[in-house]
């Protein structure tokens, strides 16, 4: 059997869910010798090639993140939404009970430390904001998902070696599933 | 095609076009010299604005969703908010607790830095195979090495762990002190890692160490323009992480200001909105956007620093005078040493708290209720000096929110070491892969909060593109 290949991919997020999988610790080791981790922000990555999983942090929040949900959804044979910012937005999605102009100007333009010499981002290298944050299965079909704020390590490692071994890992029986 | 009089754009971007983080334009002159950098931090989640309304008491445990990689500096600079807002004061164990999860927090988020990110670099050099320049790839060849580091992150998150029961986005910090005690058997545990992590933290220092030397050329002439520098210090000027004041250095190690109250922040701290990214310009405001470049971070904070609070770590910090001769060290690559400095620094304070006969104390806490309007807190996360800022109404709901990020305030820094970078490795339009590497492993010694900013931990994979000024490409290198 061909090694596995794993991506991990961070939306609009805190990188906190990839912050609980370092905290698999050594066992990230394990992990490398049953599949190549071939994208992550933490290792070397190039353009997402075919993988069999992408574990996928974060809520979709401009442009640039529906164009690369879309891109990973072609690609990988099964997609994770990660944490819950991914299964239902999270703290990323407190900013869709305002309106984007205001919540762009009050940072921009009205904080209390601004001068007046600002200017609004506004460039072609930079992300358009979308009006709402929506989570993954809003925009793709989503395979599986590990909710928490963050998923803690032990369950991280726990659906990944349960997806190397051609099995699919089921979180209410072994008492793993919550929220926050 | 355009003439040669047209200005020419680099952008430089991950790989991965549809990914989009981290990006660098590089503006060419008529010459093909690099004329102006921009670095562009692609990423805004609006926490200013939809924390207002809620009640203050809240914000400990929602801002540490700014980031995963120092949720507790934001959790401590929230509470120290809230408690101003209360005007209360935490227990002396509730305190001493609190200080003890920042200072694992510290440990971990450098482990991550030097060992994780930018330690395959030094060991495998930064010309070897991409796909094996990283914490796997490393413990392959130096295995020590890479789980020493693996483990000394572990030390700093099990802290948090052994306190409140989680790693990341604890609860538990609260105004008043900690909700949770540290059982004694929990305080017996943390202290049996002190060796192991003093001696992973020194063979850091040791690799650091060996690489400066052997590479004095490149390590002294890398981004090293002058700017002032921002940390925070105890009372006789020691370096401190957890409480103490702002010191202002200029960049010959003149005081600018010194024991000034964080609370006071906005009197010499103005930031400006620019185009370019989604983060702000900070600037000294007495010297102006211009000319008001200052630092934070593990070298600010040496470089303001009159000495270190325990002694191995001062054995090391005098080392580190001597490289300027007591007069503020200016190359960015330091950062990476005076990164392990503090850590040896955080691993010395553990013990040392974890000895204190107050530690397993159950006065954790003491109550108190909205008293004043305003509240700025104020700790230093691993990249530098962190503010939060709340007005509220008469029943304590949020009227406004103010976030100075630590990486915010090396922006502007940052983007001019780019540029220097770039000015000192680009001629003509010929771009090499070593070029990309500089410019690169620049930001990589600020070690940018990468959720408050670029999303890019770990290496980032680049391409570089020629534009013309209407922004079409003219030529395309990937790596």
């Amino acid at each position: 059997m061909p090694k596995k290949k794993i991506a991990t991919v961070w939306l609009g997020g805190c990188s906190g869910c990839h912050m609980s999988l370092l905290d698999i610790d050594e066992r990230i080791l394990d992990v490398a010798q049953l599949a190549d981790i071939v994208k992550c922000p933490v290792v070397d990555g190039k353009d997402l090639p075919e993988v069999d999983i992408t574990l996928v942090e974060g809520s979709v929040t401009s442009d640039e993140h529906l164009h690369e949900i879309l891109h990973i959804r072609k690609q990988s044979k099964a997609v994770v939404a990660f944490g819950d910012c991914a299964v239902m937005t999270n703290i990323t999605g407190m900013r869709n009970y305002f309106d984007l102009k205001e919540v762009v100007d009050t940072a921009y333009v009205n904080a209390i430390s601004n001068d007046k010499e600002g200017k609004l981002p506004d460039h072609p290298a930079l992300l358009k904001l979308h009006d709402k944050v929506v989570p993954l299965q809003e925009v793709i079909d989503v395979d599986f998902v590990i909710p928490g704020c963050p998923p803690d390590a032990d369950t991280i490692f726990y659906v990944l070696f349960e997806f190397l071994n051609d099995r699919v890992p089921n979180l209410s029986e072994v008492k793993k599933l919550k929220y926050g | 095609m355009d003439s040669l009089s047209d200005k020419r754009k680099i952008l430089i971007s991950p790989v991965t076009r549809i990914e989009g983080h981290a990006k660098i334009t590089l503006q060419l002159d008529d010459k093909g010299n690099v004329e102006d950098a921009f670095f562009h931090v692609n990423e805004f989640r609006g926490f200013e604005k939809f924390c207002e309304g809620r009640m203050f008491t809240e914000m400990p445990i929602i801002t540490p969703r700014i980031c995963g990689i120092c949720p507790v500096s934001h959790s401590i600079a929230s509470v120290k908010a809230c408690e101003m807002i209360e005007g209360i004061k935490p227990t002396y164990t509730g305190n001493l607790l609190r200080r003890l999860i920042h200072i694992g927090q510290n440990i971990s988020s450098h482990a991550l830095s030097f060992f994780h990110l930018s330690s395959p670099d030094f060991l495998l050099g930064y010309d070897s195979d991409p796909a094996l320049r990283n914490i796997i790839g490393l413990a392959a060849s130096h295995k020590e090495i890479a789980v020493g580091g693996i483990r000394l992150r572990k030390f700093g998150q099990e802290i948090s762990e052994r306190i409140t029961g989680k790693k990341i986005h604890i609860s538990g910090i609260a105004p008043g002190g900690m909700a949770y005690p540290l059982t004694e058997e929990n305080r017996l545990a943390l202290l049996q890692w002190i060796p192991e992590a003093k001696k992973t933290v020194k063979m850091g220092i040791e690799i650091i160490k060996k690489f400066q030397e052997e590479n004095k050329e490149m390590v002294e002439s890398f981004a090293t323009s002058p700017t002032l520098y921002l940390g925070l210090v105890g009372p006789n000027g020691e370096h401190e992480l957890y409480d103490g004041k702002l010191r202002f250095i200029d960049t010959d190690g003149t005081v600018l200001q010194d024991q000034i109250e964080p609370a006071r922040y906005l009197e010499f701290i103005a930031e400006r909105s620019v185009q370019w990214s989604y983060l702000k310009y900070p600037y000294y405001k007495p010297y102006g956007f211009d000319k008001g470049f200052y630092r934070v971070g593990p070298l600010a904070r040496l470089n303001v620093a009159s000495k270190m609070k325990t002694p191995e770590a001062q054995a090391e910090f005098e080392i580190f005078k001597k490289i300027n001769n007591g007069k503020p060290v200016h190359g960015t690559f330091y950062y990476h040493y005076t990164r392990l400095i503090e850590t040896l620094s955080s691993v010395e304070e553990a013990e040392i708290i974890l000895n204190d006969s107050e530690i397993t104390s159950d006065k954790i806490q003491t109550q108190g209720r909205w008293n004043n309007h305003e509240g700025i807190g104020c700790s230093e996360a691993p990249r530098g000096t962190l503010f939060h800022h709340y007005i509220t109404d008469e029943t304590g709901k949020l009227l406004k929110v103010n976030l100075l990020i630590a990486t915010g305030q090396n922006n502007p820094s940052m983007n001019r070491s780019v540029l220097e970078v770039a000015q000192q490795y680009i001629k003509g339009t010929d771009v090499t892969e070593g070029m990309l590497n500089r410019v690169e492993s620049t930001i990589r010694c600020y070690d940018p909060c990468l959720s408050c900013s670029t999303h890019a931990v770990g290496k980032m994979p680049m391409v570089i593109e020629f534009t013309d000024k209407s922004g079409n490409i003219i030529k395309r290198i990937e790596r």
